[in-house]
């Protein structure tokens, strides 16, 4: 298997974590939307903690993607 | 082939070159450290131009000053308290900076400073420092309970403690690479969508007219990171926040 191969192989791999994060991220918006049809009234608090939730779990795919593109492009 | 030389060169974007010659190079001014400085100033600009009408119906500038100045104020008292006063001009100054930077990024032939880990590890390194001294200087030695939960059973404690430090350690790292990873994979996605038009448009007329769709999405693209610049200087100002409140609080 020459370089180029492994390195796309490398890439795919590395990219796996997402599966991770699409269950996290999901999980954040789906007890976001619940917790604002229970209570609409605490809809402007609980938001901000939804997004930062998200930002919080999104920084992993962002670690797995950058993993990916060190192996591809450098 | 054209279509076929043509190869994706995503990291290019984040090369730095000096800017206004010979002057420029000798001293290593970059194009980033312009961005910086236009940044800065459009900050300026806003909060000198915006409040010097102050009027009582405030226009759309002294809206958009006081609107932004208001923003960051609610967020330091709501997550740190009545003490999170003080280290509003911090907050504010550091959430106006990350944002112009990620949203002057976004212009054409512009440049992301924002997507330096020198410049965003630099702002977390300042974040954590502040946030430990700021904690010694309230709590004094008291500020290693922070390391050790209060209730917490004294079994654990070899187990919390590293855990405990290894976390705390952990917060500039996490805080610059959140950013920098954010914009970089951005960017990178708008040139990896850039280039399936140009290489589309090389391989005739069918290739042409498929060539729209990688162009929609980046135009789709575009919006998203517009998104994701506002939410990412909110992200890194809101953690400042609560880190600070920790540094007062301790738990």
């Amino acid at each position: 298997m020459d370089v180029l191969a492994a390195k796309a192989l490398g890439a795919g791999i590395a990219v796996i974590a997402l599966a991770g994060v699409g269950i996290g991220i999901g999980n954040i918006f789906s007890a976001l939307v619940t917790s604002v049809a229970r209570n609409p009234s605490a809809r402007d608090q609980v938001f901000g903690i939804g997004i930062l939730g998200f930002a919080l779990t999104e920084a992993v795919a962002l670690f797995a993607l950058l993993i990916a593109f060190l192996i591809l492009f450098t | 082939m054209a279509a076929a030389a043509h190869k994706i060169d995503a990291l290019g974007q984040f090369e730095l070159t000096s800017v206004f010659g010979p002057i420029g190079a000798s001293v290593r001014f970059t194009q980033s450290n312009m961005l910086m400085l236009i940044a800065a100033a459009l900050i300026l600009g806003l909060l000198y131009f915006g409040m010097r009408a102050k009027s009582v119906v405030p226009g759309r500038l002294q809206a958009a000053a006081e609107l932004s100045y208001d923003f960051v104020h609610r967020m330091c008292i709501d997550q740190i308290g009545e003490e999170g006063k003080r280290f509003f001009p911090f907050v504010f100054t550091l959430f106006f900076f990350i944002l112009m930077g990620n949203l002057l990024g976004l212009l054409p032939y512009s440049f992301t400073f924002t997507s330096q880990i020198a410049v965003t590890f630099a702002l977390a390194a300042l974040v954590i420092v502040m946030v430990t001294v700021v904690a010694l200087r309230i709590h004094g030695l008291r500020f290693f309970t922070y390391f050790f939960p209060a209730g917490a059973p004294k079994l654990l404690a070899p187990l919390i403690v590293p855990v405990e430090i290894i976390s705390y350690l952990s917060r500039p790292v996490s805080l610059s690479i959140r950013l920098f990873a954010n914009m970089v994979a951005g960017h990178v996605m708008f040139e990896v969508f850039a280039s399936f038009v140009v290489m589309l448009a090389g391989a005739g007329a069918v290739g042409l007219f498929a060539s729209i769709f990688p162009l929609g999405l980046n135009v789709v693209l575009v919006g998203f990171e517009l998104l994701v610049a506002v939410l990412q200087a909110y992200v890194f100002a809101i953690l400042t926040c609560i880190y600070l409140h920790d540094a007062v609080h301790l738990h």
